[in-house]
């Protein structure tokens, strides 16, 4: 994205607009303030100790003095006055009569010296050695002496003007390092995040144009970027999954109507043909209506199962009562069962609750009855009188078991697998109508409701078995169902 | 009777118009939403047969709208979405039948035939009678030339609808959705058996069989000698 030259212009706004930009800047602005309010609190507080000091030098030299002048008096002090004045680094003396000529000392006072009234004050002041535009500030005591004399010590204040200079100086300093470094840091994280940013973008705009097989860019830092990233891949897989069943629920449409479109229109081509009465080209034109309808439920039943396994069904569940379900659809099959030679027994627990769709239950159920009617005959050397079907349901733990259950062949355990896969089936003769897709249908509603459909062997005989989920919380004070959530809670307390 | 068909595909909607015609009843055509509300609002129609998908106004929006209006005519509505709430939909809406497409012709007009029957306020009368079989509602009872017949309350359901429709055609699939309230499809003739232990016994005395089978149809309940 960067190379694309007509997007250079505007790299610069890019980044300014980016959220991580405009984060740094807000955090720039606040270390700025904060580097401010640390710098002159340290400057006002050194200050402050720096005077204190002076101030208690200055009362400890005042101390002696007053000492000496107490003991030798005038003449003394003035003595003292002039030997301590010549030391380096040393005090401000200065000694000025009541006119207010200077009687001694080693300072000139900028100021006139009759005006300052004893106590403390801060004064211009040079050396005498000095030209006398350097002017400095001291820090005074002034004193009145009995005889009119005034005396004022003090210290130079040189060393706090350096002190605030060098504060002054830092101040600035930090000032522009923090804003270079923030500045710079801002830049960085920004470009950073930016790059990652785009490299998702890049990706997706890569997958949104066709390339459905990449993935968006993960660093393995597992930072905020890459649980993003992660998510989405994620959500392309099962999208890329969806997709391919689509397609491959497509291709298989396609090629299993081929062959009954086939049947059908080599039908109608050989009456074109051969049919030469009336009656022969109406009967030709029957069965190219039944050929259509099979056609037509062939297109049902696969529409079911392709939604069945989109398992977009979601909205269309209901709680269903499964006794009241299973006794329907026997009371539908019992006479033909008992036509064909397989009585119908029926054994349901009561009260069982399913979270259902109860078209496709049903339909799901007729379907294994179906079957069991069409191949649970028994063999011809299993005695007579044992001939039937059942149809069971019980609870399981946290399953519901709905079972039918025929005494005939069977499935080969081989086979098993393979029956529930669309259009398969296992008599080679075809005797029996159908198109192999009930049991299929079966695996897939089963599917659809979180359960799975297993066929077991019933020596002799097939045994489907519908385990679905049960419902929950049915609502029902139904000692039997209540049953049922303590014992799980019973198992969740063991293992724990 | 007087029928209205909504249907956008010209063919099919001619085809249907024609075919209704030959059974004997008056059809118009409107291609689509709009014109078939101005029709259905406009004439009085018995039946009307209104597709799903329609250009201007949908199926389902028109027998909103219908119903909306007070008309309160069956509607039978006909469509290429076949899905179980889709028909939940449909019925929810305001139709009083559903049909998939592509469906037999046979199949709509029994269907067709029965809404018709429904809106007649004989229909829900307390007894019904064909030739000596007697079905009475309130006591549960079925005689045949005054003799009882005992039945099983499912049966009793069968010919009660069988009954109700007498002298028209009722498919196996309205059996199934009518009597036993079931929307998918047994793919063995579960319901031949169910009626031919009803013929066997209504049909047993010496009178002539009332429960006939229509090859390609389903079945009617009718007295040959009226």
């Amino acid at each position: 994205m960067a190379a694309d030259p007509a997007r250079r212009p505007g790299a610069f706004g890019q980044i300014i607009r980016t959220s991580a930009f405009k984060l740094s800047a807000v955090y720039l602005v606040i270390f700025l303030i904060f580097a401010v309010f640390v710098l002159g609190y340290i400057a006002w507080n050194t200050r402050r100790l720096l005077d204190a000091q002076i101030t208690e030098t200055i009362e400890t030299e005042i101390a002696a003095l007053a000492e000496q002048y107490r003991q030798g008096g005038m003449r003394r002090l003035i003595t003292i006055i002039e030997r301590r004045g010549r030391q380096s680094g040393s005090f401000i003396y200065l000694l000025v009569d009541a006119r207010g000529d200077s009687i001694t000392g080693n300072a000139i006072l900028r100021v006139p010296a009759l005006q300052q009234n004893p106590g403390w004050t801060e004064a211009r002041f040079n050396w005498p050695d000095e030209p006398e535009e350097v002017q400095r500030l001291a820090r005074l005591r002034v004193f009145v002496l009995p005889s009119g004399v005034r005396l004022f010590v003090g210290r130079d204040l040189e060393e706090r003007a350096r002190l605030n200079e060098v504060i002054r100086r830092a101040r600035g300093w930090s000032l522009v390092m923090v804003l270079l470094l923030g500045g710079f840091g801002a830049w960085f994280v920004t470009k950073r995040v930016l790059a990652r940013v785009d490299a998702i973008a890049a990706s997706s705009a890569r997958i949104m144009e066709g390339s459905l097989s990449e993935r968006l860019p993960v660093s393995n830092t597992d930072d905020e970027f890459d649980r993003l990233a992660h998510h989405l891949n994620q959500m392309l897989d099962r999208i890329g999954e969806l997709m391919a069943g689509l397609r491959e629920l497509s291709g298989n449409v396609a090629h299993d109507l081929r062959t009954p479109l086939t049947r059908l229109r080599n039908g109608a081509e050989e009456s074109l043909r051969k049919a030469t009465t009336l009656a022969e080209s109406r009967e030709a034109l029957e069965r190219a209506i039944e050929e259509s309808d099979q056609l037509i439920r062939i297109f049902d039943a696969l529409l079911m199962i392709a939604r069945a396994e989109a398992g977009n069904l979601a909205q269309s569940l209901q709680p269903l009562a499964v006794d009241e379900m299973l006794s329907g659809i026997a009371e539908l099959y019992e006479p033909l069962a008992e036509e064909a030679g397989m009585p119908l027994s029926v054994a349901i627990e009561p009260g069982l609750m399913l979270r259902a769709n109860r078209e496709l239950i049903g339909q799901a159920i007729a379907n294994l009855l179906d079957n069991a009617l069409k191949y649970g005959k028994p063999e011809p050397d299993v005695p007579d009188g044992t001939a039937g079907i059942d149809l069971a349901a019980r609870r399981a733990g946290e399953t519901i078991e709905i079972a039918v259950t025929d005494r005939g062949a069977g499935i080969p355990a081989g086979d098993r697998e393979r029956v529930t896969e669309r259009f398969v089936r296992l008599d080679p003769s075809r005797a029996q109508p159908g198109f192999g897709l009930g049991l299929s249908l079966v695996a897939a509603v089963a599917r659809l409701h979180g359960g799975q459909l297993r066929l077991e062997d019933n020596a002799p005989g097939l045994r489907a078995v519908l385990a679905l989920p049960a419902l929950a919380d049915p609502g029902l004070a139904d000692p039997a169902l209540a049953r049922g959530p303590r014992l799980a809670d019973d198992r969740g307390d063991a293992s724990a | 009777m007087k029928l209205l068909v909504v249907e956008d595909d010209q063919e099919a909607g001619r085809y249907l118009v024609r075919a209704l015609g030959e059974a004997g009843h008056v059809a118009d055509l409107a291609t689509d939403g709009e014109q078939g509300l101005e029709m259905a609002l406009a004439g009085a129609y018995d039946v009307l047969i209104i597709d799903r998908m329609l250009p201007k106004r949908d199926g389902l929006s028109l027998i909103t709208a219908l119903r909306a209006e007070k008309r309160t005519v069956p509607v039978l509505i006909l469509s290429a979405l076949g899905q179980v709430d889709d028909r939940v939909l449909g019925l929810r809406a305001g139709g009083d039948d559903y049909l998939t497409k592509p469906y037999a012709f046979t199949e709509a007009l029994a269907r067709i035939e029965a809404l018709a029957r429904r809106q007649n306020p004989q229909s829900a009368q307390l007894t019904y009678r064909v030739a000596d079989l007697e079905l009475d509602r309130l006591a549960h009872r079925v005689t045949r030339g005054g003799e009882e017949i005992p039945l099983q309350p499912r049966e009793f359901r069968l010919l009660e609808y069988l009954m109700r429709h007498a002298g028209q055609v009722v498919t196996r699939t309205m059996l199934l959705e009518n009597v036993w309230d079931y929307h998918f499809d047994p793919q063995t003739n579960v319901i031949d058996v169910h009626i031919s232990r009803l013929r066997g016994k209504i049909d047993r005395g010496p009178g002539p069989a009332l429960l006939h089978t229509v090859r390609g149809a389903g079945y009617m309940i009718r007295d040959n000698g009226r």
